[in-house]
């Protein structure tokens, strides 16, 4: 599978309409191309955050381009809440699909492992159960009196991640991020930018070969230069701490959040 | 108590030290996303333990042992290998019920919190939860909690080894009992008052005749503070670092 030559290209997996998986905001999220996406003006999006998220849905979602969420948290963190999620919310424009942590991770590996659902313990007696129409506690077939939730098998249409490097064979090597490998496993498309291409074969070294993800599993890599940014790239490089708080305070506010799109969203893929 | 004048400190290195007191003999203690007080008082728990218990902060990449994705620590906490979990609210009832979503009916809300997070699974498998809330408010703390992100309790037949047992605030201490499903006020911070805890307090609680202050940080745990555990605290919470201990921050990776 060649590198696609431009990340526009990479992203046309990424429909309106489909189910988006994007895994939470220290992992390597893929900025560049959410910007990209941004900039398109992709619509309708289910998006699944894996399992938290922060600045990405945040811009999806105040770009107008999500119609459902499906998370267990969204927030700046020590920037404070997510502007355009928490309004969007407010104003009922958003269908938030609550989770917790695990049964997100859980649903995943239901559609890696090709089973229909996946058990999990907890949930019982929460609203998030309450308000989940597609969950159910069922008693544990094995026990005695044991009720325990089920999960249905979350299968997106893409998953769409940035990793440090991939190879020419279309190999991307994730490190110990293994939950992009249970995103790419479970969706039926993946989509990845990297840093940097790798020269040669990243299966061929064992050492390497241990956190890569095979080719296979991968629709489309393209190469996007500090493509987290301003998000983090573990072991790579720092979140832009800067860039977040200018975020936070210009999002606070409808026009400030349109002026953040004109500058860093629409100039600069217009460059 | 050691012959040195009184140190100064700050509520949030009082509060670490409560912490690390309840956290207790434990082979590990995780951290989750956006707790950089309960992340002191884990690794002010460990520097006391030579080296003991495991910490794993969530949002650290140094301390954090997993590598098998976001998922380990909720397989390590299901399988029972997490002996101590920290969890807020946007709401926190005297049932010990926990809300982190929102305020008002769901459906329309009046306000909205940033999401459970794994609060609806942990606080069922974790056996030592520590709940924590900086904002000591009858906002905060209210009778009954809007939506249950997770419950304080559950029916006898539901599996839960794991619960409350604590909850701090800038104002006090309570302890949590399971069998009854209250809390019961067990210190209050210097500096303030029964009498303000309970105006400030959204719920009925259990309290003794004399309510004892809690014990301020020794001058040795200040040390252990701002000298090992703030430059620890950099790399995962630079905000929190440089604003407490004015520690700046070191690039990553």
């Amino acid at each position: 599978m060649p590198l696609a030559r431009t990340l526009e290209e990479a992203l046309a997996p990424i429909t309106d309409g489909c189910m988006l998986v994007v895994p939470r905001e220290v992992t390597g999220v893929a900025m560049e191309a959410t910007r990209a996406l941004v900039h398109r003006g992709v619509k309708h999006l289910h998006l699944v955050t894996m399992p938290t998220s922060s600045l990405q849905a945040d811009l999806l979602i105040g770009a107008g381009c999500v119609d459902t969420l499906e998370t267990s948290a969204v927030s700046l963190g020590e920037f404070g809440p997510a502007p355009r999620f928490t309004a969007a919310v407010l104003a009922g424009t958003l269908q938030v699909k609550d989770a917790t942590c695990p049964a997100l991770h859980a649903a995943l590996q239901a559609s890696e492992q090709g089973v229909p659902f996946m058990p999990l313990r907890g949930l019982i007696g929460s609203d998030i159960l309450e308000q989940r129409e597609d969950w159910r506690a069922i008693e544990n077939p094995f026990g005695d009196n044991d009720p325990i939730v089920l999960l249905p098998a979350l299968k997106p249409d893409v998953a769409l991640f940035h990793a440090p490097m991939a190879d020419k064979l279309g190999n991307v090597w994730i490190g110990r991020q293994r939950e992009l490998v249970t995103m790419a496993h479970a969706a039926a498309k993946t989509v990845v930018t990297v840093e940097t291409v790798h020269d040669g074969n990243l299966l061929d070294d064992p050492v390497l070969a241990a956190g890569t993800l095979p080719g296979f599993y991968v629709g489309a890599v393209v190469v996007a230069a500090r493509g987290a940014w301003p998000l983090p790239l573990p072991d790579y490089y720092a979140v832009d701490e800067g860039h977040l708080a200018e975020y936070a305070s210009l999002a606070a506010t409808a026009e400030g959040f349109a002026k953040y799109l004109d500058k860093y969203v629409h100039a600069r893929r217009a460059a | 108590m050691r012959g040195a004048p009184p140190e100064t400190f700050r509520e949030e290195e009082l509060l670490a030290d409560v912490i690390a007191g309840l956290i207790g003999d434990v082979r590990h203690v995780a951290v989750g996303n956006a707790s950089p007080i309960p992340a002191a008082a884990a690794l002010l728990a460990r520097e006391r333990g030579g080296g003991r218990p495991y910490v794993s902060l969530l949002q650290s990449r140094k301390h954090n042992f997993f590598t098998d994705g976001g998922r380990e620590l909720f397989d390590c906490a299901a399988q029972g290998r997490i002996d101590v979990f920290f969890l807020s609210g946007g709401q926190i009832d005297g049932a010990g019920n926990v809300n982190l979503v929102s305020v008002g009916d769901f459906r329309r809300p009046k306000a909205r919190f940033p999401g459970s997070f794994g609060s609806a699974h942990l606080y069922f498998v974790v056996p030592k939860v520590i709940l924590f809330r900086t904002e000591h408010s009858r906002r905060s703390l209210v009778e009954k909690v809007d939506f249950i992100s997770a419950p304080g309790r559950s029916p006898p037949n539901v599996y839960r080894p794991g619960g409350p047992v604590a909850l701090v605030t800038n104002r006090c201490l309570f302890g949590f009992d399971r069998t009854r499903g209250r809390f019961r006020l067990e210190s209050v911070h210097p500096g303030h008052t029964t009498e303000e805890v309970i105006e400030h307090t959204g719920f009925d609680f259990d309290r003794p005749a004399h309510v004892p202050v809690t014990t301020s940080p020794s001058a040795e745990t200040l040390r252990q503070l701002r000298e090992v555990v703030a430059p620890e605290l950099a790399e995962a919470y630079p905000q929190f670092a440089r604003t407490v201990f004015g520690i700046g921050l070191r690039q990553a990776g």
